[in-house]
């Protein structure tokens, strides 16, 4: 795996100038994950944050082949592009060893892209599709998604006097891609870039289909102080709010587990859009957000044979 | 070699596929276009095409993919109909805009709700702004040498705009009829090798699709109605070198008996056949009745349209498809507004709705209403917008 160092000599493929937010994690993760690729990469990118800010004409951030059509469907659009240059080689018009990339956010891939994901991911094309989650409709202003966390305040889950945010679970994404049999999934974040590396490159390497999962905080919705973005994330995994795992051909492991692990009031207090949680009377919403970490939790630590 | 074959509307197309042999086709089933795809399946299966065959789980992926295909420098077909046509319409305007020379069989046939699976042209014509070629077929024939044509039409660097062949679902997708078929060397050398503008996979930096606003889209716009002034030129062109080499020339437009007509009657797809028919005995009986057939819906030929028409003193305008609280319907719109102004000659034109969700229409309906515009020209009264066949 390279160093930090090494890394940082590698020429960049989502480079300086776009407009992203300061504090957001999603450009973060996307710098991290091509400098991973020991391959030249071609990246689709689903309508979102990253699409916007990184292409507006006539400017662009992307130094690497770069498509963006739509909001639902970069799934099928890389698998498109993956579909012509395997022909391209059965003909022996392209020789060079190209890999592709789709990033999409949470609601291009939870909610409106889910289909065209999960097509891509049975029909077997040599793509990694990343995800970077940031729990809500981020780019049209913070409208909830399938991703957003119980409780959470967004634009059209409010914290009202009658409901107090969102009132439903998270939908469990790696386990929807895992479930596809692809040889590899993986929960990783835009705040320890040598977990992310390391998994990017792993998956990136995989003949076929693999899926990341990336944490990738905003600021604007999340309401925290944009330094914050790495403490933030680190909350995130000492809770087990996030958990950093892969799926490795069916293999579980937990690739980190908090030397303590911290009640979920410290990856919610910092965050604005939980700030009606501490209020009297909305405790209940606290204790099932702790009890759907905890479920997750021994989930996974059955699962990767740490538990019985 | 040319060979006279025993073939149904779909196979045809298939097989048209199959003598084109793209570099990717990602299609979806749907009746009455599902067979272009099972049959495609097969040649895939049978190793007899070098195809990347995407079955994807959508026709909305289907276009999302042939997009990617076709921007990774591709040459790229697909096929569907109906509701299929309708969930791809997103990414429809999205192909024509990134000039992706997507070539696209359209089986047609009625849009839900209710669910019907027979022919009228609802689903065209609600993708007719999306920038795409429409090229209209009148029977088996037809599709087939359409689907060639399109191709070259298509990758034309002039136009380098995606383009529908449209056929009338199960009256040509399912009738068998007996076609001149093409060899593979013939279609391979008639279409040649396709050299795209725009690779995403010749790995060069270059960003497609970005965020376009205030300040350049509307010149993109601007720039993108300038792909459509090429098309027809180039529409005729082809024709007349697939006449050359196969015998059989095309055009925007067709003229049937239109020589000393007094009246035109003007239709899409399959029902000219029938039209054809209508004239003959008309004439024969001393009526003059002609036949003006739209091949090219998109572009619209208005020229021609306006020339050919302007020698009549009454047109009836025959439509398979209704545009809900407008005033006319898709055809009669476009000749209405290419004969009136400008230099075009104020005459009767007449609109006709007919055939939606499959329902025939009679030599006899055709008559009765020729014998209307024949009225008309004569300077009698009748309805401007109407129905054929509706209880």
């Amino acid at each position: 795996m390279a160093s930090l160092k090494e890394l940082s000599t590698k020429q960049e493929g989502l480079v300086g100038g776009h407009r992203l937010c300061a504090g957001c994690g999603a450009p973060v993760a996307v710098r991290q994950i091509l400098l991973a690729s020991e391959y030249p990469v071609v990246v689709g990118s689903a309508t979102g944050c990253l699409e916007v800010a990184t292409t507006i004409f006539p400017y662009t951030s992307w130094d690497v082949p770069f498509i963006h059509s739509a909001f639902e469907n970069v799934a099928a659009t890389v698998a498109g592009i993956e579909a012509c240059y395997r022909a391209f080689k059965r003909q022996g018009k392209m020789e060079k060893k190209v890999k592709f990339i789709a990033f999409g956010g949470d609601g291009g891939t939870y909610d409106i892209g889910l289909q065209s994901l999960s097509g891509a991911l049975e029909r077997g094309h040599d793509l990694l599709y990343v995800c970077y989650d940031n729990g809500a409709y981020m780019n049209t202003g913070i409208q909830r998604s399938s991703a957003t966390p119980r409780g959470a305040a967004t634009t059209t889950s409010p914290a009202g006097s009658a409901i107090p945010g969102k009132q439903q679970r998270r939908k469990n994404l790696t386990e929807i891609c895992a479930a596809h049999g692809i040889a590899y999934a993986a929960q990783s974040t835009a705040g320890r870039w040598q977990d992310l590396t390391k998994k990017a490159a792993k998956a990136i390497e995989v003949d076929g289909p693999s899926f990341l999962n990336v944490l990738a905080p905003c600021p604007r919705g999340w309401r925290y102080p944009t330094p914050d973005l790495l403490p933030i994330c680190k909350v995130a995994h000492d809770t087990c709010y996030w958990p950093l795992y892969e799926i490795e051909d069916g293999k579980y492991t937990i690739n980190y587990k908090p030397k303590e692990k911290l009640p979920i009031e410290e990856f919610l207090k910092p965050q604005g859009r939980f700030r009606h949680l501490m209020a009297p009377g909305n405790e209940g919403i606290v204790e099932q957000l702790q009890a759907d970490v905890d479920a997750e939790w021994d989930r996974l630590l059955v699962l990767a044979g740490e538990k019985e | 070699m040319s060979e006279r074959i025993l073939i149904e509307g779909n196979e045809a197309v298939a097989l048209a596929l199959k003598l084109i042999d793209p570099d990717v086709v990602a299609a979806y089933p749907i009746t009455p276009a599902t067979e272009v795809v099972q049959k495609f399946s097969e040649y895939v299966a049978d190793g007899e095409v070098g195809t990347e065959f995407v079955a994807v789980e959508s026709e909305h992926s289907a276009m999302s993919a042939c997009i990617g295909a076709s921007t990774a420098g591709g040459r790229v077909m697909t096929a569907t109909s109906s509701q299929g046509l309708g969930l791809m319409w997103e990414m429809l305007y999205i192909a024509a805009s990134l000039r992706a020379p997507i070539t696209m069989a359209v089986a047609n046939r009625a849009l839900s709700g209710n669910i019907n699976i027979h022919c009228d042209h609802s689903d065209s014509m609600g993708a007719r702004d999306a920038g795409w070629i429409q090229l209209f077929s009148e029977n088996t024939q037809e599709i087939f040498d359409n689907m060639i044509q399109a191709i070259r039409i298509a990758e034309h660097p002039d136009v380098r705009l995606p383009a529908m062949v449209c056929y009338d679902g199960f009256v040509i997708s399912h009738a068998r009829e007996v076609i001149d078929s093409l060899s593979k060397d013939e279609v391979q050398e008639f279409v040649g090798q396709y050299e795209p503008q725009l690779s995403l996979l010749d790995m060069e930096a270059k960003t497609v699709g970005p965020l376009d606003l205030q300040d350049f889209y509307f010149e993109h716009k601007r720039s993108q109605a300038e792909g459509y002034v090429a098309i027809p030129r180039v529409i005729e062109e082809v024709g007349q070198e697939f006449g050359q080499k196969f015998g059989r020339s095309y055009g925007l437009v067709e003229e049937y008996k239109m020589e000393g007509a007094d009246v035109a009657l003007v239709a899409l797809g399959s029902t000219n056949g029938t039209i054809k028919d209508v004239v003959d005995s008309m004439q024969e009986s001393g009526k003059k009745v002609g036949l003006l057939k739209i091949r090219s819906f998109r572009p619209f030929p208005a020229d021609l349209i306006k020339q050919s028409l302007s020698k009549v003193k009454a047109v009836g305008v025959f439509d398979r498809s209704m545009t809900f609280g407008g005033w006319g319907n898709p055809l009669f719109n476009e000749i209405r507004s290419v004969m009136y102004g400008g230099n075009g000659q104020a005459i009767p034109i007449l609109d006709r709705i007919y055939g939606l969700g499959g329902r025939e229409i009679s030599m006899a309906e055709i008559e009765e209403y020729a014998d209307e515009v024949l009225a008309v020209a004569k300077g009698e009264q009748a309805e401007v917008i109407d129905y054929i066949g509706v209880r």
